[in-house]
């Protein structure tokens, strides 16, 4: 591991990859602040700009890409509660609250902070653990990751919906449905299409989350007559720009940020789980874990709420190269873009890359370090600036996100249908919020659609059409008897929060 | 009568699931697969069945938290107006081009929110779309169909 780690360091801190880490993370960070180009987009377009590179580099390049839109993503969660990633969905529970109510600074150094020890605790997991981690990767099969996504739609729907389980639930069906939408991934075959054309890819992802978040976000602060920007226009810039956190919030992230690290680590391990479920988990077990008083700021800017999931996301983000490099499976939608960049290069991802090219390998583990310092060291000054979006009055911050939104969809399909589409799916989301439907249930059961059907196809062939495979396997049964663990919880105190009323 | 408006949007989304449920099983499949243990429909159907379920559960069981929404204090007349503009310039983006719809769109929809400061109106749309344009354009290299700036010139 010595040798490895030496290999790494001395590709990584070459002087033309220290500038590519720099560059990928500020660039990352700007297009990720942008809602509708999220880290995919950002990585998708550096990859014509990395064929000139060596692999190593263009990896280094992206990789940087990819932290840097993560904390650009958290940053217009936080202060537009337009979340361009699933990732960041969670931090919007509680980093857009705390930005209304003044402390938007805060929010983001929290968000910095968090994000810089998960990805840093992440990296060094990854440095003791990289061999066996691909073990437990191995270990997992079908009927495993069907029953963890059953878990983390499950989990979702419990702890986002605020007592309202069943309309988390029918959010989470309304997702999948969703993303059914188009082809089937084995057969070819259309589905709910009504023969046009521009579904038969499907729905694109950006679009949904951008109906979903920035644009109903925009809509229903119109419709409510609500005004985001009356308490930045409150509070003077030096206010504005407080990113100082007290003895009393750094003691509740000392505590949060180890457990959502490790969290995040292991759920970015697991092929398919990724930021997103690592976020939520972790949003859900803090949850749980902290006391009734602070359990009650949970979504109303809660210092743990919101550093739980920047933790998990971060380390999620570091431990999703994992699967990839070792196993050649992408751990997320974002380094499925990188696993089509590495073959471009000639790079075979697997189990083999580890002896093969042990310099690709160390050198992005390496870099994953460097990458957080470089974005600490670049966000934290620039946060008073970034928070001056909320000083832009109402009647300028909506259409202009709008137009974002618009655009980040325009860019992507060069289509009006998909405007159309994503206006049509705003209007119902708007509506929806107002009688209290959550959104990110809807999101995360998107996203885990295809996956959740490929799964289950595979599960069930292999089981012969039957529905043992459920139980067949220890480590099913225990993922699936957790998440009837968690049903039972929330009904236990659903029908006891009444009892005591 | 008061409606529960919940339950109303319950009941949309039970007629929506068995919608989808009867579409689901109107998916052609091939017929080598017709009986197989998981097809294409198969997913499809165990979703329309999921959403009946909830819906129905929903619709069955008492609302204990009720929301109230006050229609009378929504502002619904700049929400259509916003919406109608959106889909004005979904409609226009690619005959007339990306900057001068989305310089308009910004520029209406400013003044439609009741923006009346029009030096800022125009700083923030028009010059700011062009950087816009240039960044994803021109630094960013993401083409953007133009033929309003085409038969000007200034594309080519």
């Amino acid at each position: 591991m010595i040798e490895g780690i030496l290999i790494g360091l001395t590709t990584a801190l070459t002087l033309q990859n220290i500038l590519m880490v720099m560059l990928g993370c500020f660039f990352g960070t700007i297009i990720g602040m942008l809602p509708g180009l999220g880290p995919m987009t950002a990585i998708a377009l550096m990859i014509p700009i990395t064929y000139g590179f060596d692999p190593a580099t263009g990896l280094i390049l992206m990789a940087g890409v990819y932290y840097g839109a993560v904390f650009g993503g958290s940053t217009s969660s936080i202060l537009l509660n337009a979340p361009g990633v699933p990732g960041t969905v969670a931090t919007s529970f509680d980093g857009y609250p705390m930005a209304q109510q003044g402390k938007a600074g805060k929010a983001l150094a929290i968000a910095a902070w968090s994000s810089f020890a998960g990805g840093t605790l992440s990296a060094i997991y990854l440095l003791f653990m990289a061999p066996s981690l691909s073990k437990v990767s191995l270990s997992f099969r079908s009927p495993d990751y069907f029953a963890l996504m059953i878990l983390g739609l499950t989990a979702i729907a419990a702890f986002s919906s605020k007592g309202q389980f069943l309309k988390a639930m029918m959010m989470v069906v309304l997702g999948l449905m969703l993303a059914s939408v188009g082809q089937d991934s084995l057969s070819d075959i259309t589905r709910f299409t009504f023969n046009n054309m521009n579904l038969t890819d499907g729905i694109s992802f950006v679009l949904v989350v951008m109906a979903t978040f920035a644009m109903s976000e925009a809509l229903t602060i119109i419709l409510k007559r609500n005004d985001p920007t009356s308490a930045a226009k409150q509070v003077s810039l030096t206010e504005l720009g407080s990113i100082k956190i007290n003895k009393e919030e750094r003691t509740k992230m000392y505590k949060t940020i180890p457990r959502s690290s490790v969290i995040g680590f292991l759920i970015g391990v697991l092929p398919g789980a990724g930021a997103t479920i690592a976020s939520f988990l972790a949003y859900g077990m803090e949850r749980n874990i902290v006391n009734d008083e602070e359990k009650e700021k949970f979504g109303k800017g809660s210092v743990n709420g919101l550093s739980a999931p920047e933790t998990a996301n971060n380390a999620a983000c570091s431990g999703s190269f994992v699967p990839m490099l070792t196993l050649g499976i992408p751990g997320s939608g974002t380094t499925a873009v990188m696993l089509g960049a590495l073959l471009g290069f000639g790079v075979q991802p697997g189990p083999r890359l580890y002896m093969t090219n042990p310099e690709i390998f160390w050198s992005i583990i390496m870099s994953m370090y460097i990458g957080m310092v470089i974005l600490l060291i670049l966000n934290l000054p620039l946060i008073p600036y970034i928070a001056r979006i909320l000083a832009v009055p109402k009647n300028y911050l909506i259409p202009l996100i709008l137009f974002f939104s618009i655009t980040g969809i325009y860019v992507m399909s060069f289509n009006n249908f998909d405007i159309y589409l994503m206006i049509g799916i705003a209007v119902v989301a708007t509506f929806m919020r107002l009688y209290d439907f959550p959104m990110p249930p809807l999101i995360l059961a998107f996203v885990l659609g295809g996956l959740m059907e490929e799964n289950l196809r595979r599960s069930l062939l292999l089981s012969n059409g039957s529905w043992e495979f459920l139980w067949d396997r220890t480590l099913t049964a225990c993922i699936l008897l957790t998440t009837i663990l968690i049903v039972v919880w929330h009904i236990y105190k659903t029908m006891f929060k009444k009892t005591k009323g | 009568m008061n409606i529960n408006t919940t339950k109303v949007i319950s009941l949309l989304f039970f007629i929506f699931s068995a919608f989808y449920l009867y579409t689901a099983y109107q998916i052609q499949v091939f017929a080598f697969d017709e009986n197989a243990p998981f097809n294409a429909r198969t997913f499809p159907i165990y979703l329309g069945y999921a959403g009946l379920f909830f819906s129905g559960l929903k619709l069955i069981l008492p609302d204990s938290n009720t929301i109230k929404v006050q229609h009378k204090t929504l502002e619904y007349k700049k929400t259509v107006i916003l919406i109608i503009i959106a889909i004005i310039y979904g409609a226009t983006i690619l005959k007339v081009g990306y900057f001068l719809t989305t310089s308009l769109f910004l520029f209406s929809s400013y003044y439609f929110l009741g923006e009346r400061r029009w030096v800022l109106m125009f700083l923030l749309s028009f010059p700011f779309v062009a950087a816009f344009m240039y960044l994803l354009h021109g630094v960013l290299d993401i083409y953007l169909r133009d033929p309003f700036l085409q038969s000007i010139g200034v594309m080519g």
